[in-house]
């Protein structure tokens, strides 16, 4: 059985808070049937950085947040239950430190209640900074994706989550699809730093080229493999790059910082441009 | 002390609205804009602020809300005061009479007002007092006695010292040069002016280290205090996790929060200010 994909609008992991405040702004129906990634799940609750954590730069921001969220027993109890009532379709990412917690979580999650499917964070600017497992090569995150896969039924879509680096991406992409992964969501945070040095990931407007650049290598080599553009979407336009590069989806996350109805409004946009295509 | 502040689940929500700027007016070293935002004076509480979004930045610029009208000309309007320190602010600050800004609010949650009559201390220093005034005529509205005082460096960045006396019982204005009022800052002078006071409940509004020297102040004379902190919040809408607040839960736990979402107005004696940074950042 082929598991349903997402799109064609979702929202970006991290950036749609545990999604009760996205849901003012989510649009008349509130968050339901929006595919939304959560924030990344951890085993162990994690309280996330020092400040700052974000950093405004000239076209976006330079961010490290260091993962804060409740550890999975405490999302599985209350943010998760909340996210399936308001009707999203719920793609949980989680992010370990081992292979092990990577295979626990994904374990766990699909005996959940609601989850539509999971999002593997195997490529954050990073890792070392974040305490997660660290991916240096294609086959680094194509395990990690194995292992997951192992754990979590095939009825359900698993994404990667990979790092556009273009000169890695179709391998990466390649080695994740091979190893199961349903889909490949092209890409994290460039790697960055704040004006102080320390370690972080570059988001927003400013990534967009270069995310774009990765889908088009991606979809080039691997027609056959499902990708979804992630970096600098905020309307039709920057959306519409990545679906005429070949995008199955697009997520949308810095912009919904600059402004929380972006994904509301894109939905309708793409909603609208179909209908018009049809007719 | 009763906390009504309503939860941070969107039960109240916030709107994203396309605000315009009614009025804009240069007082001392602040410019003070009125802006209509649909929606978001209706929905205010003192101690909420808004986001508004400054052409070119990807990051939002938090406001405090200085004052709510529920009619005017313009129909209901909000006045927020901005101190021109970085681009943003600076951009801000420019905007004429016409300008449309992208604004959402009200966002946070607000102090938490006593159930009874009782006598309250305001504390503000700097733009950042501006919540106190729309809180005094709240609690005025109450039947609480209110003393305000109002802090800042000199006399250009006192923020409606001469306004204040229209809903507190007693105003104190302080400089640190002296230029105005009694010399001094806000801790040098913060016992005494609790102690006068006589209250039982203590809220305070400005840089982190007034806002600590005014939680202790309360702390020692067994008063409840209620800080509204002001820190960097890249989103203001609690979705990026950004703006961490190192608090102790009642619990006793050690949390970090949200400084948007779960404040920015918090208990004073819940906040750990050794792991709070003193500096504003860099969201300027």
């Amino acid at each position: 059985m082929s598991a349903q994909l997402p799109g064609p609008v979702m929202v970006a992991a991290g950036c749609g808070g545990t999604g009760r405040e996205l849901e003012p702004y989510a649009g008349p129906d509130g968050l339901a049937g929006l595919d939304l990634v959560t924030r990344s799940i951890t085993l162990d609750a994690r309280a996330g950085g020092p400040g700052p954590r974000v950093v405004e730069v000239p076209g976006g921001l330079v961010n490290a947040v260091g993962l804060p969220n409740p550890g999975l027993e405490h999302f599985l109890a209350t943010e998760l239950p909340w996210l399936v009532r308001a009707g999203a379709r719920v793609f949980v990412s989680i992010a370990g430190s081992t292979m092990g917690e990577y295979a626990d979580l994904a374990r766990r999650l699909s005996r959940a209640p609601g989850v539509a499917g999971l999002e593997v964070n195997v490529g954050a600017p990073d890792e070392v900074g974040a305490a997660l497992f660290e991916v240096r090569e294609p086959y680094h995150s194509a395990s990690v994706i194995a292992a997951v896969r192992r754990e979590f039924p095939t009825d359900r879509p698993v994404l990667a989550k990979l790092r556009p680096d273009v000169s890695r991406i179709v391998e990466g992409a390649r080695s994740c699809h091979e190893a199961g992964a349903s889909a490949v969501v092209v890409g994290n945070a460039v790697p960055a730093a704040f004006p102080d040095g320390r370690a972080g990931g570059l988001s927003g407007p400013a990534i967009a080229p270069i995310a774009l650049r990765c889908v088009a290598e991606v979809h080039r080599a691997l027609p056959a493999v499902p990708t979804i553009g992630c970096g600098g979407v905020h309307d039709l336009r920057s959306a519409g790059a990545y679906l005429d590069a070949g995008a199955s989806a697009v997520q949308v996350g810095t912009a919904l910082l600059h402004d929380p109805t972006t994904v509301a409004r894109l939905r309708a946009a793409l909603a609208l441009r179909a209908l018009q295509e049809d007719a | 002390m009763a906390d009504e502040r309503g939860p941070v689940d969107g039960s109240h929500p916030s709107v994203h609205v396309d605000g315009e700027v009614v009025a804009t007016k240069r007082v001392g070293g602040y410019r003070h804009l009125t802006l209509t935002a649909p929606g978001v004076p209706e929905r205010f509480r003192a101690g909420n602020f808004v986001a508004v979004s400054v052409a070119g930045h990807v990051a939002r610029r938090a406001l405090w809300v200085h004052r709510v009208r529920a009619s005017s000309a313009f129909g209901p309007t909000l006045d927020v005061v901005v101190e021109a320190r970085g681009s943003g602010t600076t951009w801000l600050a420019a905007q004429p009479v016409g300008a449309r800004i992208a604004i959402t609010g009200p966002l946070g949650r607000p102090f938490a007002l006593p159930k009874v009559a009782v006598s309250c201390l305001l504390v503000g220093e700097g733009y950042a007092a501006a919540p106190l005034f729309p809180l005094a005529e709240r609690l005025r509205e109450r039947g609480c006695a209110v003393s305000l005082v109002v802090s800042a460096p000199d006399e250009a960045h006192l923020l409606s010292a001469l306004e204040a006396r229209r809903s507190a019982r007693s105003v104190t204005v302080l400089t640190a040069d002296g230029s105005v009022g009694q010399r001094g800052t806000v801790a040098d002078h913060v016992a005494g002016l609790v102690e006068r006071s006589d209250a039982d409940v203590v809220y305070a509004a400005g840089p982190h280290a007034v806002l600590r020297s005014v939680a202790a102040a309360a702390e020692r004379a067994g008063a409840w205090s209620q800080v509204a902190v002001e820190t960097p919040t890249p989103c203001g809408t609690g979705l990026c996790h950004g703006c961490p607040l190192p608090v102790v839960g009642e619990d006793g736990v050690e949390r970090v929060v949200r400084a948007c979402a779960e404040g920015p107005v918090v208990r004073g004696d819940r906040i750990r200010w050794d792991a709070l940074p003193d500096a504003l950042g860099q969201v300027l």
